[in-house]
């Protein structure tokens, strides 16, 4: 095993960890909608903007397979095959696309990233490509066109915004103090 | 045996090291200098963790950057929390024996005896983050113990323990048949030492009998304006 | 957080092989999104019923499997109320039910241990070698890393307190994290140091044993 594969498998354990850490956090309501938002769709934007895209995507299948194989490491304790199977499954096989997505524009946008674009990228991998696959999901398993399980989803996308920000002045800080993806 | 032959170390424009040649042959050799001098890349060349950037290392004649030497030299890190990969105890001393082609049953047989050498049975089935700072770093060593290497590197493994443990750590030290290399500032321990090395500004500044090294560095410290 | 809510066991549905139980599991679910019917969901529910009978899963367990999605299909009634009938709302709040119970079934009498091991091994089946290992050590190593991640989130936390700081949370995470890779970077070269491979001399029996 190569010094760089061994480093590679390490991050990826780590970022899966991180994931699991982020579950223990209860989550917050927001004022307005009434709506619980947890903190772990900010470890998928994280690991993506922090590993880039293939290390990003690989630590949330990893994750995953923990979570399958029945520990209970998503937010309130939730682990299990139930639930790829309940209404937001699709938003949990949507985190591997997701962090990609952050990934591969983190790394585009590289030599001159800045708040701004690290912030569109997690708009747009951890929002707009998490919410393109979420959101068919629900409509198909519970029998409800695309337009309702669009509406339904909504309150749910401040939060989001909210966490984009935080994972974007993460993602900013630490590619300045402690790179890794320039660093390969 | 150990050999360096005017190995220096670069990192970027910073020199680390500067043309160090010497031979370990002494079965205790400790290593003493003050932080940033280059002693913990020094420990670090010894078992092909860092590669010179011109000049040699050999261990038992054979150039480190031909022949990795990690099956011959153990080496223990500063922090063991750095070390300990596997969850649980018991995991955690298999792992460095995965690829070593011996059994599963052979691995646990190898394991035992270790934990039960050291009076440490017990703590076979504990998991690894729920152990003490002495119990982590007895844990790491004996991680590089069930290897059986030849000869094994401590980077400063007193540094993080308390008084009871370091008394329990420098005490299995005492009944080891390798080769040791201690890097610490630990000046008692380093005083026990067959031979110290005294690191400073990147070049060895002294070099012989344990309590003669000490008692220059002691002075040279004492008499430094600060 | 660790554990998972294995209830112990020696039935049947216990012993059965783990990847057997995934492929079933599979199976059962595509099954029941194909067959539209209140005949087919019903003799899905009744197998798992037995199923669950068998396993001697505690009726409190069978709810706490069901919970937390208990809201979301709440939802899901409301939603098919206004948009078919009430009658088509409870078909598709109790399919999901059926499928969460019977993923949970699988959690609920399987190890986690030794589902991880199926999986492992399947992979071996498919992968060289070496891959096998790596996702190994993978997660072996997350699971590790998980009290290792909660300590040093501790420790900065703890730290910016002392030092009068508030708990935002990016002054938490971004410490958390750099920290978090400092040690895993760490961790990796303890694991070249601690990985001879048989190319590498020793660590094999050699005649020199510790005595």
């Amino acid at each position: 095993m190569t010094n760089e594969k061994t480093r590679d498998i390490v991050l990826i354990a780590l970022f899966a960890a991180i994931m699991a850490v982020l579950g223990v956090f209860p989550p917050i309501t927001l004022p307005l909608v009434g709506v619980p938002i947890t903190a772990q769709s900010l470890g998928v934007m994280l690991a993506g903007g922090i590993l880039g895209a293939r290390r990003g995507a690989l630590a949330m299948v990893l994750f995953l397979v923990l979570v399958a194989a029945g520990l209970p490491l998503l937010s309130g304790g939730r682990g299990g095959f139930a639930v790829f199977l309940g209404p937001s499954g699709g938003f949990l096989v949507g985190w591997i696309v997701a962090a990609f997505v952050v990934g591969l524009m983190v790394e585009r946008f590289w030599p001159r990233l800045g708040h701004v674009n690290a912030f569109a990228a997690c708009v747009f991998g951890g929002i707009v490509v998490l919410y393109a696959i979420g959101i068919p999901w629900i409509a198909f398993a519970a029998e409800i066109s695309i337009a309702q399980a669009f509406v339904g989803s909504m309150p749910f996308v401040p939060g989001d915004v909210i966490k984009a920000v935080i994972a974007a002045t993460v993602i900013v800080t630490v590619a300045r103090s402690y790179p890794v993806i320039v660093s390969r | 045996m150990i050999q360096l032959e005017g190995v220096t170390v670069r990192k970027g424009d910073t020199l680390i090291l500067d043309a160090i040649s010497v031979t370990l042959t002494e079965r205790r050799i400790g290593i003493i200098g003050a932080n940033g001098s280059g002693k913990s890349t020094f420990a670090r060349l010894l078992n092909g963790l860092e590669r010179p950037t011109t000049g040699t290392v050999r261990v038992d004649g054979q150039p480190t950057d031909r022949k990795s030497p990690l099956g011959k030299v153990g080496f223990v890190f500063q922090n063991p929390d750095n070390q300990i990969v596997m969850p649980l105890v018991d995991e955690d001393l298999a792992f460095g024996l995965r690829k070593s082609g011996l059994s599963k049953f052979e691995i646990g047989a190898r394991v035992r005896s270790h934990l039960d050498r050291f009076g440490l049975t017990h703590l076979s089935e504990r998991r690894t983050h729920e152990l003490s700072g002495g119990e982590k770093q007895l844990v790491a060593l004996i991680g590089v113990l069930v290897m059986e290497p030849a000869i094994i590197v401590l980077d400063e493994p007193t540094t993080l323990l308390d008084l009871r443990n370091r008394r329990i750590l420098v005490s299995f030290l005492d009944r080891l048949d390798q080769t040791l290399i201690v890097v610490s500032h630990d000046l008692e321990l380093m005083a026990s030492m067959d031979r110290l090395i005294w690191i400073d500004e990147r070049r060895i500044r002294g070099d012989g009998d344990a309590g003669d090294i000490v008692r220059a560095y002691r002075e040279a410290i004492a008499t430094e304006p600060c | 957080m660790l554990t998972s809510d294995y209830v112990p066991g020696d039935s049947a549905v216990h012993r059965a092989r783990p990847l057997i139980k995934v492929g079933l599991l599979f199976v059962f679910c595509t099954w029941l999104f194909l067959q539209e019917g209140w005949l087919s969901l019903s003799v899905a529910g009744m197998a798992l019923a037995a199923l669950l009978a068998v396993a001697r899963i505690p009726p409190r367990m069978v709810f706490a499997a069901v919970r937390p999605a208990l809201w979301v299909l709440g939802l899901i009634f409301l939603a098919q109320l206004f948009l078919a009938d009430w009658r088509f709302a409870g078909f598709v709040v109790l399919r999901f039910a059926v499928m969460i119970l019977a993923a949970s079934l699988l959690t609920l009498t399987t190890r986690t241990s030794d589902l991880v091991e199926a999986i492992e091994g399947a992979l071996s089946q498919f992968l060289p070698q070496r891959s096998a290992e790596a996702i190994s050590l993978a997660l072996s190593l997350c699971l590790r890393f998980i009290p290792r991640v909660r300590d040093i989130f501790d420790e900065v936390k703890n730290a910016q307190r002392a030092r009068g700081l508030g708990t935002s949370w990016r002054a938490l995470v971004t410490p958390t994290i750099v920290r978090a890779l400092k040690s895993a970077d760490e961790i990796a070269r303890a694991i070249v140091a601690r990985s001879p491979g048989p190319a590498d001399g020793p660590a094999m029996p050699d005649g020199r044993h510790v005595r």
